[in-house]
């Protein structure tokens, strides 16, 4: 069930996404399904001599594991807004963690909206990437 | 280091043709793990939030949505990624895009050598004329390796 305005709150936090394992097989086939083949998210060996231990996560993947969490609350068509930047990167074995909350709720364009914060988290603590959104949330009944 | 051809900057690039595919939106919504039914039970899923980025498919090639920078892509970093949702983006839409660089400026690496900073945007249009989304980003090419 996707939220409507009415039940939601400043500093509510969305339910979590949690991606347990990232694995090689999911960043190739991230790069299949967007087209990204940047050899640096699949070749071990290009990855190698560009000075990095193996491959790295598309840092676009990660944020679309967000874009799950977020969409998961507030529904695909009702987000109006999403930024994301980019901090550090992920590797395969990561547990990586989606997670955000409502910053503020008002109406505007004739729109009842929030605006929200989300951060996905390495295992180690890190901040992998944070992001802003706005999603126009329906009213209840 | 990067150059910047400053007459065009803020000028569109051509025009692409990008279409919003069934099969594909379940790909994609796969590939980011995203299980929402939306993406599958329907004849005309709605794309993922990120689902613009499978622009790559449709390009000849990434220079089109760079105009007037010539970026080294070995030293090339994603800064930042941003989509403004206008208008629903759905399974059998026809989307036209076009891009522009809105912004490229430089400045000095804290360890010698310049860093650039492009702000790129692209525009999409359904069949229908009307503007669905914006989808911007921010590269930023490395300042040139230290020497020694």
């Amino acid at each position: 069930m996707t939220w409507t305005f009415d039940d939601v709150h400043e500093g509510q936090e969305l339910p979590p996404f949690v991606v347990e394992n990232l694995t090689r097989t999911d960043l190739v086939r991230y790069a299949g399904a967007s087209g990204d083949f940047n050899p640096i998210h699949h070749d071990e060996d290009f990855a190698k001599a560009a000075g990095n231990p193996t491959v790295f996560g598309h840092g676009m993947l990660t944020a679309g594991f967000l874009a799950k969490c977020l969409t998961d609350a507030v529904g695909v068509e009702n987000l109006r807004r999403y930024k994301v930047r980019f901090a550090t990167r992920v590797w395969p074995g990561d547990r990586i963690t989606c997670a955000g909350r409502v910053v503020k709720k008002y109406e505007a364009d004739g729109e009842r909206r929030i605006d929200g914060e989300v951060t996905a988290t390495r295992q180690t603590g890190e901040t992998a990437v944070t992001g802003t959104f706005t999603a126009a949330l329906p009213s209840r009944g | 280091m990067a150059e910047i051809d400053r007459s065009l900057i803020g000028q569109w690039g051509p025009e692409g043709r990008m279409c919003i595919e069934r099969g594909k939106v379940a790909e994609f919504a796969k590939a980011v793990k995203d299980d929402n039914a939306a993406f599958t039970r329907s004849e005309t899923p709605p794309a993922p939030p990120t689902f613009l980025m499978t622009l790559a498919h449709w390009m000849g090639s990434l220079g089109e949505t760079r105009q007037g920078i010539n970026l080294d892509y070995r030293r090339l970093l994603h800064g930042e990624q941003e989509f403004e949702y206008v208008r629903p983006i759905r399974a059998g839409d026809v989307l036209t895009f076009r891009s522009r660089t809105k912004d490229a400026y430089q400045k000095e690496g804290k360890r010698g050598g310049t860093m650039t900073f492009v702000l790129g945007e692209t525009e999409f249009t359904n069949q229908r004329g009307e503007v669905v989304a914006y989808m911007r980003n921010t590269l930023i090419e490395t300042a040139d390796a230290v020497k020694g």
